[in-house]
């Protein structure tokens, strides 16, 4: 056990601090919930990517700042922004699932054209993979392009397809072989939501925000060379993205900045003159969130670890979406309990505490415990590949791979 | 940075494995149970030969100068095996509290007896957590009075180190005049209990240290139960996993249902952080002191409630048999179960590690 990170990297550490407090001032506020970042956010960004604090080791000549790959570094950036409760660079579905699989599997046209402005902000991508008819079953998809005159020509239907009315391009799973097997016939096409062809129509979600869309394709054009990968190779095209938004829903840091907001809640939050935390039942919750975030927290030292050994994740890695999205779910709803009637209020009310953010995220996250692969699906991916244990038994030879069994 | 195990604890680990396989295997825990005794003399005597009985005694003093992660090491690995063997108090607790509050003279007439195991302790630490059914020690001119509650490793001790009610460590020879001892039967029959009652019993006293070596031994006692915990949480699982892949209903093994799928997925997602927590907590016990109480309180809580959970759940993986005495999974479920309450159950736990922070006043 040696939790030291040795001199180089407690020197990059200050560096990185002195950033940080050097420029707090132009920081755009945290938690924004935009999907197309604000004037602030992209100067932000543009300047944390000249500081190498974002898309460290993309190359440079795909718009990133170019350093050798560093495990360490890249978690101290993530580290010490957390602490300081300062947004690290933009993380939408573009930046985070779109360029890395650009970076493994486009063509080097598709990665000069696309990666630098996704990075810097200026094109917003969603994800189109999700159909009425597909969504943990995603590789049941039906949307099709059939070819015709060196285009692909799109029919079908996605939804929750979120920031789709935001967005300039889509990354979209279509049916190209309609013959082959139902894994073998998926393509991975790029193109733009201006486009004719497609309607977006906006999907309200329990937070009574309009976060995602259904999307229309009628005959939608698309050049043949924007598919990344060949065709038919769309699924696994696709898995190496998955495998990407599974990374990005289990942060340690992000889980501690919550309980340490729980705490300061329930610091000031008082019925009469006993604090929320005066409150032994309430208090005997937070301590027990307080010790499983401490096991998240320690549980991703561990899978760091084995990262920079080059050994592979293992369990303790196959856990962290499902473990940590429900203790993210369960800090908001004891900081609701710990408010009491005031833990209702919501939508600007008087009173309302912290802008109703507690609510707002208890219902979030339950929407992060559904997308990216359910928790049922998690817990079959643990029970299949952690433990070995039999796949259901298949109605069909070839059904019933889940989207989200992938990685 | 590397946060796990070295290779040196990872060959201790498997050498503490291989140690019990060969001398403590379920037919050897069985047959010491219905002996009604907790302690395995073969398995004792083949980890003392591995140098164990000296695990936390320090180099100087003829022992191994290990640190508690080393300690936590040993422990998962009889947590496995459910293994009856002195550890906790005998060979971790007692030689660190001569580490801890032990004079010179003291600390080199124990220290070596401890490592050849000459010296068998058991510790009485439990006044420290909380006091009840009318427990409590007084040190008084004429020597210890009243009662000490759950000393730990009481079979086959010969002395023991009792806490007093300021927190004080002393030091009790087992056969001295005034000692009466009653072993207390528990669900786990591969660990011995017991209680003291102490009449006017001549002790020698540790350093008046303000209950400081005190609070140490009960942070280490937690990470290490904790630890324990693991290892026998972890065999459940994997019975579970294994008998769900054999056994059949419905014309196909259990294990493809996936009820039966989800109880297990459970338990591991659950489990898997556990195994980092405790190792932390442990680690912390050494190199980070500020975080040695909190992250063992922590580690305590956590793993009682999760691995109650997975006691439960892999019992019922195994249906009827589960809950038979054929399988021996019991064994485990109830090793768990003594780990869970002993120095302090999680609700107890989580009110101190409250406290630690200043979230909560002490109680009175
Ligand atoms: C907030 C949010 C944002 C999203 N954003 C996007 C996006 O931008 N783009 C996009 O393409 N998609 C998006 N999704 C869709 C998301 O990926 C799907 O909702 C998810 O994969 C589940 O599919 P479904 O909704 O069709 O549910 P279903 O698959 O119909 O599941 C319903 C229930 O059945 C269970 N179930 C299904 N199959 C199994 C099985 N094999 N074993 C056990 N239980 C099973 C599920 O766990 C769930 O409880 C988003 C979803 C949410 C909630």
């Amino acid at each position: 056990m040696n939790l030291e990170y040795g001199p180089e990297y407690d020197r990059f550490r200050a560096e990185v601090r002195t950033f940080i407090e050097r420029h707090r001032p132009l920081a755009p506020k945290a938690g924004g919930r935009a999907a197309r970042a604000s004037s602030e956010a992209v100067a932000w960004q543009t300047l944390l990517l000249e500081h190498g604090y974002t898309a460290r080791t993309i190359p440079r000549e795909y718009g990133g700042y170019g350093a050798e790959p560093d495990i360490l570094k890249s978690r101290i950036i993530a580290e010490e922004f957390a602490r300081a409760g300062v947004p690290g660079g933009l993380a939408n579905q573009g930046i985070s699932m779109l360029v890395p699989t650009l970076l493994e599997l486009g063509t080097e046209e598709q990665k000069r054209r696309w990666i630098a402005p996704t990075l810097r902000g200026e094109i917003v991508w969603c994800q189109g993979y999700s159909e009425p008819g597909a969504g943990s079953d995603l590789a049941s998809l039906t949307t099709s392009a059939r070819e015709e005159n060196g285009e692909f020509v799109v029919n079908g239907q996605k939804i929750w397809t979120s920031t789709a009315r935001q967005a300039d391009m889509i990354f979209c799973l279509v049916r190209t072989e309609p013959e082959a097997p139902k894994h073998a016939g998926i393509s991975y096409l790029i193109f733009p939501m201006d486009t004719p062809g497609i309607e977006v129509r906006p999907l309200k979600t329990m937070t009574g925000h309009a976060e995602f869309n259904e999307t229309f394709f009628t005959d939608v054009r698309v050049p043949i060379d924007q598919i990344v990968g060949r065709r038919g190779q769309g699924w696994f095209v696709a898995n190496a993205t998955l495998g990407h938004e599974r990374g990005m829903l289990g942060d340690p840091d992000a889980l501690e900045n919550r309980l340490l907001a729980l705490i300061k809640l329930m610091q000031e939050e008082r019925v009469g003159s006993e604090r929320a935390l005066d409150n032994p039942v309430l208090r005997d919750r937070l301590v027990a969130l307080q010790a499983e975030v401490a096991a998240m927290k320690y549980n991703g030292m561990r899978v760091l670890s084995n990262q920079l050994k080059g050994e592979p994740g293992g369990m303790a890695k196959l856990i962290v979406k499902l473990q940590s999205c429900e203790l993210a779910h369960q800090i908001s709803a004891l900081a609701i309990d710990a408010m009491g009637e005031m833990g209702i209020l919501y939508d600007g009310s008087p009173r309302e505490r912290e802008g109703g953010a507690w609510q707002w995220n208890y219902m979030f996250q339950l929407g992060l415990i559904i997308g990216g692969g359910t928790a049922q699906i998690q817990k079959n991916i643990i029970a299949e590949r952690g433990l070995n244990m039999p796949r259901e038994p298949r109605l069909e030879p070839s059904a019933a791979t889940s989207r989200k069994e992938v990685a | 940075m590397d946060f796990g195990l070295s290779s040196e604890q990872q060959m201790l680990k498997d050498a503490v494995r291989r140690c019990l396989a060969d001398n403590c295997p379920l037919d050897h825990v069985r047959a010491r149970a219905d002996a009604g005794s907790a302690v395995s003399e073969p398995a004792a005597a083949a980890l003392h030969a591995m140098g164990l009985s000296g695990l936390m005694v320090p180099e100087a003093h003829g022992g191994l100068g290990m640190t508690l992660l080393d300690a936590a090491v040993v422990a998962e690995e009889l947590g496995r095996a459910v293994a009856p063997v002195p550890f906790l108090a005998r060979s971790v607790l007692a030689p660190l509290a001569f580490v801890l509050a032990g004079s010179d003279a003291q600390r080199a007439a124990w220290l070596p007896a401890i490592a050849a195991g000459e010296a068998r302790f058991g510790v009485a630490i439990l006044g420290i957590v909380e006091t009840r059914d009318g427990s409590g020690v007084l040190a008084g001119e004429d020597g210890l009075s009243g009662t000490a509650l759950f000393a730990l490793d009481f079979e086959g001790a010969n002395h023991f180190i009792v806490a007093d009610d300021a927190g004080r460590l002393h030091l009790v020879n087992a056969e001295a005049n005034g000692v009466e001892r009653v072993a207390l039967k528990t669900i786990d029959a591969t660990r011995s209990v017991g209680e003291l009652r102490f009449d006017a019993v001549p002790g020698e006293s540790l350093a008046d240290d303000g209950g400081a070596a005190g609070r140490r031994l009960r942070d280490a006692g937690r990470a290490l139960l904790a630890a324990d915990s693991l290892g026998a949480a972890e065999v459940m699982i994997e019975k579970a996993v294994a008998y769900a892949g054999e056994r059949e209903q419905f014309g196909r093994v259990i294990g493809s249902f996936q009820a039966v799928k989800h109880m297990c997925a459970e338990m591991a997602a659950r489990h898997e952080p556990c195994r980092a927590l405790v190792w932390y907590a442990a680690h912390a016990f050494d190199a980070v002191p500020d975080e040695a109480a909190l992250t063992a309180c922590h580690a305590k809580s956590h793993t009682g409630e999760v691995h109650r959970f997975v006691a439960r759940t892999a019992t019922e993986v195994h249906g009827g048999m589960g809950f038979t005495d054929l399988l021996g999974l019991h064994y485990w479920f109830k090793r768990i179960g003594f780990d869970r309450q002993v120095l302090g159950g999680p609700d107890k736990v989580r009110a101190e590690a409250a406290q630690l922070q200043d979230w909560a006043a002490a109680a009175a």
